[in-house]
C-alpha cells in the first residue's frame, strides 16, 4: 500500500500540526504510511498520558508495601508470606458507550491480561459504572449491555466478580465510564516484568490471531465523540473468554517455569505499544517479520497489523533454549505460538513484511519522545458552604429514607451482582453489598479486601475535596470489614483537557487524591487517565475513580454491615456537623443542587479509621459500617436490612439540626456495633484515641424507630430498596 | 477414595471441586486432561462447572465428544460413579448419560446466588447423609440451567424418584417463584436409572465451610467419601 502522507492523514491520525513536525524533524524525513501510524498508536493521549503526565509525576507512588509502582503493567504490593497482590483499574468507556456488550467484555479481558502478564493469577474483579440520567432512552440498553459484557467474560474464565459502585448521572448520557479492575496474586520471586534484555533473543506472539477488528481503539479512546460515533462501531475489538481462559492458563504454565525474559500483553495499539515498550525498557532496538504474524485473515497489510487491537494476545521476550518447552505448552492450548522477531542492538524499531522493510523508527524517540503537554487550566471556582438551615427539613423520615433507599442512587445493585459469579475460585468470603469485598488468600487464612470509590457530585463542585473524599471513602470501606488498606490504583476520567476548566478539574482531584494517599499510607501503584469523555462539547463530571485493596491478616477477625443479634448498641463514630451541601438529600429531596462537598479532615479520617480497624481486630465488634451517600439514617437502614432486623435510635440534643444529623454526609464516620457488655470499654477506647463516639440506639425489633416512632418497617424498606432495579430495568 | 476430575479446556471450577472432594475424603484427585483416552482406575469421576469449550455451539455440546468422553460412558455405564456438576450436568445430557437438556434460563439472564433445594431422594450415593425433604442452601452460577425434557421422560424420571433436588422457597414450598431458571417441576438435580450418576446445576463444591457462608454443600462429598472409601 503506497499513501501518500498529506496533511489531512495527519489530522486523521489524531496528530497536531506541531507534533507531526517534531516527526519530520527526529527522522529527518517523511514518516510513510505504516510508521505514521505507529507514531499515532504511541502518541494519542491513551498510550502516552501527554496531557496528565506533568501531573502524574507528582502523585505519591512509594511506600514499604510497595513493590512496584505505576509504568509496568499493573501495581505490586506485598501481602506477606512470600506472596504480592498485582492490581490494576482501566478505563474502556469510549469503546463501551458505543457498542456496550463487547466494549464492556474486553475491558475487563485487558484489565485481567495486565495482572497475569504479570505472573499473577487473577483473583477478583471489580467495576466502577458510570451511566445518564435513568430517563435518558439510551441508559437502559446501556446498562444491560455493560453488565451482560462484564459478566460474561469474567463469568467464563471463572475470576469472581466481588464488588463495585454504580452511578446515574444526566452529565454522563453522552458518555459513559466502564472502569474495571482486576486483582492477582503471585509468588514474590516470580514476578515477571517488560522489560527486555539480551540481544538476538526470540520475540513470541501467542494467544489469539491478528484481525483487523479494534484497529485504531487507542486514537479513538483519545478523541471526543460527535453525532456521527455510531460509525466507529468497528473500532470496538471483540472479546473471546475462552480464549483467554486458555492463554491464561498457557502463561501461568509458562512462567513457573524459566523460560520468560519479558512479557507484554497486546491491549491498546496492540503489537505497535507491546513492542516498543518492551524494547524501550531494555533500551535495545527490536525487529519484527510481520510474514510469521498469525493472522485470521489474508492480505492484512503492514499498516493494519501493526494497529490491530485483536484481543487476548501476548508478546514475550524468551531464552533462546527454552522455546521449544514454551512452543509445546501454547500447542497444548490450542493458542498460536510464533516467532515473529528479535531482540537487536541497533536501538532501531524496524518492521519486516514481504521481504521490505516498511518501517525503521527510532524506539526511544516513539516511547519517550512523545510530546508532554502543560496544559493551561484554570480552577474550578470555590462553591460556597449550603447552610442546612436553607435546605428544608422532612415532615416524614421513614418516607425520606424509603425515598432515598429506593432511588436509582441507593437502591440494592443486586440486579447487576447476581448477573457476575461473584463466587468461584472457591474463597469468596464477603459477597458484594457490604463496604468491600473480601477473598481469601487462597490457601491460607489472610484475606485481600477490594472496593471502588469516589463520588463525582463532589468532585464537580471541588475537585480537591472530591478527589481526598475519593480516596477517603475507599479508606472508609477497607477499614469497616477490618483491612489494612495498602494501596491504590486510579482511573482519572475527565473531558477534553485543552480546556483550562476541565485540566483545571483534573489537577485539582490529582491533588486531592495525592494528599489523601499521603495521610491514608495508600501510595497509587497503578491506574490509567481517560479524557475526552465528550459529546458535542458536554463533559463528563469530574470522576477520579478509586480503587484500593487492604488486607486482613486474619479472615475470622472480618467485620460485615449486618446486625447481629437483638439488644447490641448502635454507635456513631466520628465527628457529624450537619454537612447538607451536595448530600442526596440536598439534591433528591430539597431539589438544591448547589454547595460545597463535605469538608475531609485527612488527619480524622486516618485516626478514625485506624481506631476502627484495630477494634474490629480485636474482636470488639459485632457490625461496622461507614458513612456515606446519604448520611447516617441510610447506613443504620442498610445495616438493618443486611441484617433483617430493625432498630430503635435517638436522635441526640445538639446544636446540629435533625434533618443534617440523620441525613448529612460529614466524612470519617462509622456506625459500630457492639455487645452491650463491651459498649463501655468501646467508648472508654474511642475517647482515648481522640475519636468522638455516642451511643445511637439499641438493635431490635421489625421496624427502624426514630425518638419513639416507628418510621418505617424493615420488610417494606426492603422492598423499596430491592425494586427499584429490576423494576427499572424490565422498562 | 480415588477420584478422577476431567479438565475441559474452559472448566473454571475444577480447582473448586477437587478441594472439596479432598477436604472430604483427605484425598487430592487426579485432574484428567480432556485429551486423554483413559481414565485410570478410580472410585468416582466429577465433570466440574466452568465454561468447556467457551459454551460455543451449546454448553456442554463439545465437551460431550471429547476424547476423555468415550471413557467417562464406558465407566459410567459399567457402574463408577459420576457427579456432573453445572457445566458437568450439561455435559452429562449432551453425552446421553442423563436424559433433557439445559436451555438458557427463562429471565434470560445469568444468575449466581443461593437457591434452596429440597431433597428429594436421599437414598442415593451422593445424597444419603441428607435426610429425605431437608432443604438445603446451595449457590447456582449459569446462564443455561432450565432443565427441559419431553413428557414421558420427565414422568420415567418422577415416577422413579429420580429427581434428586428440586428448587424451593426457604421454607420448602416448590413454587414458580423459588424457580431461578424456569426449569420443569423446579428440577435441579436428577439421577441416571442405575442411580450412579447425578447431575445437578448448584454448586455444592462453593458451600463447604462457614467462612464461605454456608456449609450445606459438604454432606454431598462426605457420603461420597464415606460410602467409598474401602471401595
Amino acid at each position: 500500500m503506497r499513501v501518500t502522507v498529506t496533511p489531512e492523514i495527519v489530522a486523521q491520525h489524531g496528530l497536531k500540526p506541531d507534533e507531526y513536525a517534531h516527526i519530520l524533524r527526529v527522522l529527518e524525513r517523511e514518516p510513510n504510511i505504516t510508521e505514521l501510524g505507529i507514531f499515532s498508536a504511541m502518541w494519542n493521549e491513551h498510550c502516552s498520558y501527554k496531557s496528565s503526565r506533568v501531573w502524574l509525576r507528582t502523585m505519591p507512588t512509594t511506600g514499604p508495601q510497595v513493590v512496584c509502582g505505576p509504568g509496568e503493567n499493573a501495581g505490586v504490593v506485598d501481602i506477606g508470606g512470600g506472596q504480592v497482590a498485582i492490581f490494576k483499574m482501566e478505563s474502556h468507556n469510549h469503546p463501551s458507550f458505543i457498542e456496550p456488550y463487547q466494549g464492556a467484555a474486553t475491558g475487563v479481558g485487558g484489565i485481567m491480561r495486565d495482572v497475569f502478564t504479570m505472573g499473577a493469577r487473577p483473583v477478583a474483579n471489580l467495576n466502577a459504572l458510570r451511566f445518564g440520567a435513568p430517563g435518558n432512552p439510551r441508559t437502559r440498553h446501556l446498562v444491560s449491555g455493560v453488565v451482560a459484557g462484564i459478566g460474561g467474560y469474567g463469568n467464563c474464565i471463572g475470576v469472581p466478580t466481588i464488588g463495585g459502585e454504580v452511578n446515574f448521572d444526566p452529565g454522563y448520557n453522552g458518555n459513559i465510564l466502564v472502569n474495571a479492575m482486576c486483582i492477582g496474586v503471585a509468588d514474590a520471586d516470580k514476578v515477571f516484568y517488560s522489560t527486555a534484555s539480551g540481544v538476538g533473543n526470540p520475540v513470541v506472539y501467542v494467544g489469539s490471531k491478528t484481525g483487523r477488528d479494534g484497529i485504531h481503539g487507542a486514537s479513538m479512546a483519545s478523541a471526543e465523540f460527535d453525532e456521527s460515533s455510531e460509525e466507529r462501531r468497528p473500532t470496538v475489538q471483540v472479546g473471546d473468554p475462552f480464549t483467554e481462559k486458555l492463554l491464561l492458563e498457557a502463561c501461568l504454565e509458562l512462567m513457573a517455569g524459566d523460560a520468560v525474559i519479558a512479557i507484554q500483553d497486546m491491549g491498546a495499539a496492540g503489537l505497535t505499544c507491546s513492542a516498543v515498550e518492551m524494547a524501550s525498557k531494555g533500551g535495545l532496538g527490536l525487529a519484527l517479520d510481520l510474514d510469521k504474524v498469525p493472522c485470521r485473515e489474508a492480505g492484512m497489510t503492514a499498516y493494519e497489523m501493526m494497529l490491530s487491537e485483536s484481543q487476548e494476545r501476548m508478546l514475550m521476550v524468551l531464552h533462546p533454549d527454552r522455546i521449544e518447552a514454551a512452543r509445546a505448552i501454547f500447542e497444548r492450548w490450542e493458542l498460536a505460538f510464533a516467532i515473529v522477531g528479535e531482540t537487536t542492538a541497533t536501538g532501531r524499531f524496524i518492521i519486516r513484511h514481504q521481504g521490505e522493510i516498511v518501517a525503521d523508527l527510532p524506539v526511544d524517540v516513539l516511547a519517550e519522545q512523545a510530546p508532554v503537554y502543560q496544559r493551561p487550566w484554570t480552577a474550578t471556582p470555590p462553591a460556597p458552604c449550603l447552610s442546612a438551615q436553607d435546605v428544608p427539613d422532612t415532615d416524614d423520615p421513614g418516607a425520606t429514607l424509603a425515598r432515598l433507599m429506593g432511588g436509582p442512587h441507593l437502591a440494592s445493585r443486586r440486579w447487576i451482582w447476581e448477573q457476575y459469579d461473584h463466587m468461584v475460585m472457591g474463597d469468596t468470603v464477603q459477597r458484594p453489598g457490604g463496604d468491600a469485598a473480601v477473598v481469601r488468600v487462597h490457601g491460607s487464612r489472610k484475606g485481600i479486601a477490594a472496593t471502588t470509590d469516589v463520588t463525582p457530585r463532589y468532585c464537580a463542585a471541588s475537585p480537591r475535596e472530591g478527589g481526598k473524599q475519593a480516596v477517603a471513602e475507599a479508606f472508609r470501606n477497607l477499614c469497616a470489614v477490618g483491612a489494612k488498606p495498602l494501596a491504590t490504583t486510579d482511573c482519572l476520567n475527565f473531558g477534553n483537557p485543552e480546556r483550562p476548566e476541565i485540566m483545571g478539574q483534573l489537577v485539582g482531584c490529582i491533588e486531592g487524591v495525592s494528599e489523601a494517599c499521603i495521610v491514608l499510607d495508600m501510595p497509587i501503584v497503578s491506574g490509567n487517565v481517560s479524557l475526552y469523555n465528550e459529546t458535542s462539547g458536554i463533559a463528563i463530571p469530574p470522576t477520579p475513580a478509586i480503587g484500593a485493596i487492604g488486607l486482613l491478616e486474619d479472615i475470622d477477625k472480618m467485620a460485615t454491615i449486618a446486625f447481629k443479634q437483638d439488644g447490641d448498641v448502635i454507635l456513631l463514630a466520628g465527628e457529624t456537623a450537619g454537612h447538607l451541601g451536595q448530600s442526596l438529600y440536598a439534591r433528591e429531596i430539597a431539589g438544591r443542587f448547589d454547595g460545597a462537598p463535605p469538608p475531609v479532615d485527612l488527619a480524622a479520617e486516618r485516626r478514625n479509621g485506624d481506631f476502627v480497624r484495630t477494634q474490629i481486630v480485636s474482636g470488639n465488634i459485632a457490625a461496622a459500617h461507614d458513612i456515606s451517600d446519604g448520611g447516617l439514617l441510610i447506613a443504620v437502614a442498610e445495616m438493618a436490612l443486611a441484617g433483617d432486623r430493625g432498630c430503635t435510635l435517638n436522635v441526640p440534643e445538639s446544636p446540629v439540626l435533625r434533618h443534617a444529623f440523620l441525613f448529612g454526609e460529614d466524612q470519617a464516620r462509622y456506625v459500630l456495633c457492639v455487645a452491650p457488655e463491651k459498649a463501655g470499654a468501646l467508648i472508654e477506647a474511642a475517647r482515648g484515641n481522640n475519636v468522638p463516639i455516642m451511643k445511637l440506639g439499641m438493635v431490635g425489633s421489625r421496624d427502624i424507630i426514630l425518638d419513639g416512632r416507628s418510621v418505617h418497617c424493615v420488610t417494606g424498606l426492603r422492598q423499596a430498596h430491592e425494586n427499584w432495579f429490576p423494576s427499572y430495568m424490565e422498562g | 477414595m480415588k477420584s478422577c476430575v476431567i479438565v475441559f479446556p474452559g472448566s473454571n471450577c475444577d480447582r473448586d471441586v477437587a478441594i472439596a472432594l479432598e477436604a472430604s475424603s483427605g484425598a487430592a484427585p487426579q485432574m484428567i486432561w480432556h485429551g486423554e483416552t483413559e481414565i485410570p482406575e478410580c472410585d468416582l469421576i466429577v465433570l466440574p462447572g466452568g465454561f468447556s469449550y467457551g459454551d460455543y455451539l451449546r454448553s456442554g455440546a463439545m465437551a460431550a465428544r471429547a476424547p476423555i468422553m468415550r471413557s467417562v460412558v464406558a465407566k459410567a455405564n459399567a457402574g463408577t460413579p459420576v457427579l456432573g456438576l453445572c457445566n458437568g450436568f450439561q455435559i452429562l445430557t449432551e453425552a446421553g448419560l442423563l436424559p433433557g437438556a439445559l436451555m438458557r434460563n427463562a429471565g434470560l439472564k445469568f444468575i449466581c446466588r443461593d437457591v434452596y433445594l429440597k431433597v428429594e431422594n436421599s437414598g442415593a450415593l451422593f445424597t444419603r447423609l441428607y435426610s429425605h425433604g431437608q432443604i438445603v442452601r446451595i449457590p447456582i452460577s449459569h446462564h443455561d440451567g432450565n432443565y427441559f425434557t419431553d413428557a414421558a421422560a420427565l414422568d420415567r424420571l418422577e415416577s422413579a424418584g429420580r429427581v434428586a433436588f428440586r428448587y424451593c422457597a426457604a421454607d420448602g414450598a416448590v413454587s414458580a417463584a423459588a424457580n431461578p431458571n424456569g426449569s420443569l417441576n423446579n428440577i435441579a438435580g436428577i439421577l441416571n436409572g442405575a442411580g450412579n450418576v447425578l447431575g445437578m446445576m448448584p454448586h455444592p463444591e462453593r458451600l463447604i465451610a462457614p467462612e464461605l457462608g454456608g456449609s450445606d454443600g459438604r454432606a454431598l462429598f462426605d457420603a461420597l467419601a464415606e460410602a467409598l472409601q474401602c471401595a
